[in-house]
């Protein structure tokens, strides 16, 4: 039994942790806040050029093929730093898309610039409110050309391709879905930037008008991919939530220790206390489902859709929790726009819905008992 | 990160399976749950337990990670996980008669008793001869142990204890406890504080079972009349009981935290959900019904993996951290919540308690025992408190009667 990251997996963490906090200041995400980019490209590029991009890209498609187990602690960090950085859509998301259902060519053409950090990659999916289902796709791939509207596209603002989920019409509803690749510069493809709850994420609605678009994978197996995709990147943004929620109980401890209130730390009142270990609680729970997902993720195991929905579901249940709490534990001052605890409200709340939200999870989660149980 | 055995725990789990496989018989299928099984110290099962018990004694596998010569083999703590990992795919007689004796009692024993005590007490302990209790809690108590009012009185070598105890679990099947009582009531509570071991068949021990909300009589109310101890039979210097009831304490809450819960859980959940009808269809697709299915799955699925990272911490050589607080505080609000939930789905039939209930009453066994769950072996509050204080760092709370002589502190009800 050996539940845990190797030591250089844990070296390589505090490196990116001592990285992150020397180059991502609350200041960075700030000004990625109120300014007008969409991420810190300063930022990104570093990110790429400490080979994060590529951590679990094979060697022979340009990564450094280290494994996904790096890649969750690499997640973890990024996610205590809340880093300003398309890295979810481009190496969770994109990247992921290309080695599930990418020929080799496709991903010797890409990867290699992922890894690199040249593009930005994200994945669309949802083409309005509600629930994503198979009958609800109407983007269409058909002789190349791609047509329709997807919304909400996770650092859409500034990407340069999309994996996109599409109907062909060669059979109806799932046995007709593909994934399609799209050069997001290229015609016919019309990008709106939306206004987003975490504006350290730009969101797009993107409309396709015959925009030249290539198949990733078979028709028939769009959604079956897409799944996989999705699996994958919920385990990789479980840790990312886990890191948030880490940094909220932190937050909320240390300003209840330095607040007094009634002549006593506000941290000696068990409603105080109470409530941070009840965040302690949900924190160590989501980590270790997290570490379960990572299991299952470097492995392949056959429990990993089933480790992927329970790590998603515990890491957003922890990181809401916590995010609320700690504001809660703040008092007025933590409404504040001058405090960072905002920012990780909305970040919990981003992180939780852009992969779906936790009753579509949970709903998976409950087929994945099912099916194992028969 | 795996979950291979190390080549070392693998031979020794081949090891322990060649040993059950000669002396229990494997489990078939899954194993019946009974509401029954739910509530501790059922009598039917003391004979096999003793049975069983002795049987593992004796191969030194009844306390694997205590010395040889004391019942164990000087195992590790992974040894003694895997062993029940291994002994819970057999069919054999539960091991909970004996765990306050050997998880509490005996340890504390171990670490306080002369030399005779110990030669005299702890083989037949392991080997489930002579079961122990744990006297501490008293009516005015409760959470705050330290405010007991049994008084210890010394008359030359002699002690006389007179007060009473309470909640105290299998004394009616005890043959020894260890009690925790006052000897200076003129000093603050934790400081005139002395431990002693008693034997529970002495005259002036009055032991009288509690009947629970639950039906069954787990605990007991004992009242001690002039009962006389030796003074070898102090466990500690005079005065110092508080740090022996500390040394206890946190034996209780590892051997409380781990398998509280009966095995109630999402799959007992599932099985119902499948059986049932409700207004729009089978349970299983209703969508509440799912998403409180998935919520359950999730602690207990990072419970499972917690406790998974606690063995690698220990095979790494560490010590235990908080974990068993965690489980506990999530195991017995989840038997609660589930239970009542899953009875919810049984609609009229709900009400409906034993053999007459859907799964025979399995829920309402679990949401019977649940609030005792709570509560022993330290409640949720107070569970939460050592979670933000000994792991978050948060200061303890405000103690008004901390440095007050125990007889001048106001006592209300």
């Amino acid at each position: 039994m050996n539940f845990d990251f190797s030591d250089d997996q844990k070296m390589l963490k505090d490196q990116a942790r001592k990285f992150l906090s020397e180059k991502c200041t609350t200041k960075t995400v700030r000004a990625v806040f109120e300014g007008d980019a969409h991420h810190d490209a300063a930022l990104w590029k570093q990110v790429a050029e400490m080979g994060w991009t590529g951590t679990a890209i094979p060697e022979e498609f340009g990564g450094l093929g280290l494994g996904y187990l790096e890649l969750c602690v690499i997640a973890e960090e990024l996610g205590r730093a809340l880093a300003p950085v398309p890295f979810s859509s481009t190496v969770y998301l994109f990247a992921e898309a290309l080695l599930i259902a990418g020929t080799d060519e496709q991903k010797k053409r890409l990867l290699p610039k992922v890894a690199s950090g040249e593009i930005v990659g994200t994945f669309a999916r949802a083409e309005g409110p509600g629930a994503v289902l198979p009958k609800n796709i109407r983007a269409t791939l058909k002789g190349g050309k791609l047509n329709g509207k997807k919304i909400a596209v996770i650092d859409g603002p500034i990407a340069d391709y999309a994996v996109v989920l599409a109907q062909t019409s060669e059979g109806s509803g799932e046995r007709g879905l593909q994934l399609a690749l799209v050069d997001l510069k290229g015609a016919g493809v019309k990008r709106k930037t939306c206004e987003t709850l975490d504006a350290s994420r730009g969101h797009s609605d993107i409309v396709f008008e015959n925009a030249s678009a290539e198949p990733l994978g078979k028709i028939g197996e769009g959604w079956s991919d897409a799944s996989r995709v999705l699996d994958r990147a919920a385990i990789l943004l479980a840790f990312e939530q886990v890191g948030g929620a880490d940094v909220c109980l932190a937050q909320a401890k240390d300003y209840a220790l330095g607040r007094y209130a009634f002549g006593r730390p506000i941290a000696s009142f068990q409603a105080i206390k109470h409530k941070l270990a009840d965040m302690y609680v949900n924190n160590e729970l989501a980590r270790s489902n997290a570490y379960y997902g990572a299991w299952a993720l470097s492995t392949g195991a056959r429990e990993l859709p089933l480790a992927a929905a329970a790590a998603r579901v515990s890491a957003t249940q922890a990181f809401d929790y916590a995010s609320k709490e700690n504001i809660q534990t703040h008092g007025g001052i933590g409404f504040t726009w001058a405090m960072d605890c905002h920012f990780y409200y909305k970040r919990a709340k981003e992180t939780g819905l852009v992969l779906g939200p936790q009753r579509a999870w949970k709903d998976k989660l409950v087929t994945e008992l099912e099916t194992s149980n028969a | 990160m795996d979950f291979e055995d190390s080549p070392e725990e693998a031979a020794f789990r081949t090891e322990v399976r060649a040993w059950l496989d000669a002396n229990a018989k494997k489990r078939a299928g899954k194993r019946e749950i009974s509401a029954e099984d739910m509530e501790n110290g059922a009598e039917g099962e003391m004979v096999a337990s003793k049975a069983w018990q002795k049987t593992k004694a004796k191969a030194g596998y009844a306390r694997i990670t205590w010395p040889k010569g004391m019942g164990g083999i000087g195992g590790t703590p992974m040894q003694s996980i895997i062993f029940g990992q291994e002994e819970s795919k057999y069919d054999v007689a539960s091991g909970a008669p004996f765990a306050i004796g050997l998880g509490m009692c005996i340890p504390t024993l171990m670490a306080y008793g002369d030399e005779a005590a110990k030669k005299r007490f702890v083989w037949p302990a392991v080997q489930g001869d002579e079961i122990w209790c744990q006297l501490f809690s008293e009516p005015a108590g409760g959470s705050d142990v330290a405010n007991l009012r049994t008084k210890a009185e010394k008359d030359g070598d002699t002690w006389t204890i007179n007060g009473s105890k309470i909640w105290t679990t299998g004394a009616q099947f005890s043959d020894y406890g260890i009690i925790l009582t006052r000897t200076d009531p003129g000093v603050p509570k934790h400081k005139g504080l002395t431990m002693f071991y008693i034997d529970m068949k002495d005259p002036g021990v009055d032991i009288r079972p509690i009947k629970q909300a639950s039906g069954g009589a787990g605990f007991n109310e004992i009242f001690f009349t002039d009962v006389k101890v030796k003074d070898s039979q102090r466990l500690g210097e005079v005065g110092q009981g508080w740090t022996v009831a500390l040394t206890t304490l946190m034996h209780e809450r590892l051997a409380v935290g781990g398998g509280a819960g009966g095995g109630l859980d999402v799959p007992q959940l599932m099985q119902l959900a499948r059986e049932l009808e409700l207004e729009d269809g089978p349970a299983i697709r209703n969508a509440a019904v799912r998403e409180k299915i998935a919520d359950w799955y999730v602690r207990s699925a990072g419970l499972r993996y917690t406790t998974f990272r606690t063995m690698t911490a220990l095979s790494q050589g560490k010590q235990p951290g908080p974990e068993a607080s965690i489980a506990k505080i999530v195991v017995a609000t989840k038997l609660q919540d589930l239970s009542a939930f899953a009875m919810e789905l049984e609609g009229e039939a709900g009400v409906l308690q034993g053999a007459a209930a859907p799964m025979h009453g399995l829920f309402q066994g679990g949401w019977l025992s649940a609030p005792g769950l709570r509560i022993a072996g330290g409640t949720d509050e107070i569970l939460r408190n050592i979670i933000a204080e000994r792991v978050l760092g948060l200061p303890g709370d405000i103690r008004v009667d901390k440095d007050v002589p125990f007889n001048k502190i106001p006592t209300g009800r």
